[in-house]
């Protein structure tokens, strides 16, 4: 799915709760879109972070939802939303090291409760809602001039 | 490689890792040419994400799927598997696919690390 009028591009990725296969392929697409776009690569790199991080707690964590890339001249914008649970405390959820992420999941080596820290270090700003059995919303922005 | 005109960094060919530790080339056998500049040994996939980088060599245990979307994101060169745990079909096919070597060793992750340190592969740096 992509428009592209004014200069703004956005494409919308659909991540399945659950499924370990296909997770990664959404922030794979995205990084794939920035490098043809000829993006510079630091922040290929840090969209790509927040964009596998964002992607994997929506597979691991939520009931399923979107991974959403807009891209315009200024900056680009990465969006998580998903459909539910939703998140009871994101102060603590930011904390470095908090996870519930059930067994299963942490024996695959995800769970480090480290995906919302490094989404935060890697964006230049950052905007997270979240309603408990409605969803959350996180936004990751990337400037893209000077740092 | 010269890194920002600066200095000149050690790497080498993973055709050369396979041949001194005599490695099994489980995926990417056509792509042994790439150049490995760091090591990085770690089972926990967000630390991996933050720290992989470009000609990057990577010990994990983990052996599933998403090993492999980690080293296309991070653009890892090659992934080596110790003490011969065995990788399902369908991850290296997928390896094969996206153009990322797996490697395997009987060899625990220590000393896999050990050895390649001391070949001149270092940690990542800036
Ligand atoms: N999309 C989401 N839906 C529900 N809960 C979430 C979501 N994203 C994150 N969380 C909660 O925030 C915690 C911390 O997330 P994160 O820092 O990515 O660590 P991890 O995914 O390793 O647990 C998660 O364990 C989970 O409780
Ligand atoms: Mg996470």
């Amino acid at each position: 799915m992509m428009t592209s009028r004014n200069h703004i591009m956005e494409q919308v990725y659909t991540v399945e709760a659950g499924n370990f296969v296909l997770a990664g392929e959404a922030s794979g697409q995205i990084k794939k879109v920035l490098k043809q776009l000829g993006v510079d690569s630091n922040i290929v790199r840090r969209v790509t972070v927040a964009a596998y991080e964002a992607e994997m707690n929506m597979v691991i964590h939520s009931v399923g939802g979107e991974l959403i890339l807009k891209v315009t001249p200024e900056r680009i914008t990465v969006t998580a939303r998903d459909r539910g649970p939703g998140i009871p405390d994101i102060g603590l959820a930011m904390q470095e090291g908090y996870s519930t992420a059930p067994e299963i999941a942490r024996e695959l080596g995800f769970g480090a409760g480290m995906g919302l820290p490094n989404i935060k270090r890697c964006a230049d700003s950052l905007n997270m809602q979240s309603k408990v059995g409605e969803g959350t919303i996180l936004e990751a922005y990337f400037d893209i001039k000077a740092r | 490689m010269v890194n920002e005109g600066r200095e000149i960094e050690y790497f080498m060919k993973i055709r050369q890792v396979v041949e001194e530790l005599s490695l099994s080339v489980l995926a990417g056998e056509d792509f042994l040419e790439q150049e490995v500049h760091w090591g990085y040994c770690c089972d926990l996939l967000s630390r991996v994400m933050s720290k992989g980088k470009k000609g990057g060599l990577w010990i994990t245990v983990q052996t599933h799927m998403n090993i492999v979307a980690v080293a296309v994101l991070t653009e890892i060169a090659c992934i080596v598997i110790p003490e011969g745990i065995q990788v399902e079909e369908e991850v290296l096919k997928k390896a094969e696919n996206e153009g990322v070597v797996i490697l395997s060793s009987d060899m625990t992750a220590f000393e896999l690390a050990g050895k390649l340190y001391k070949m001149g592969i270092g940690p990542w740096s800036e």
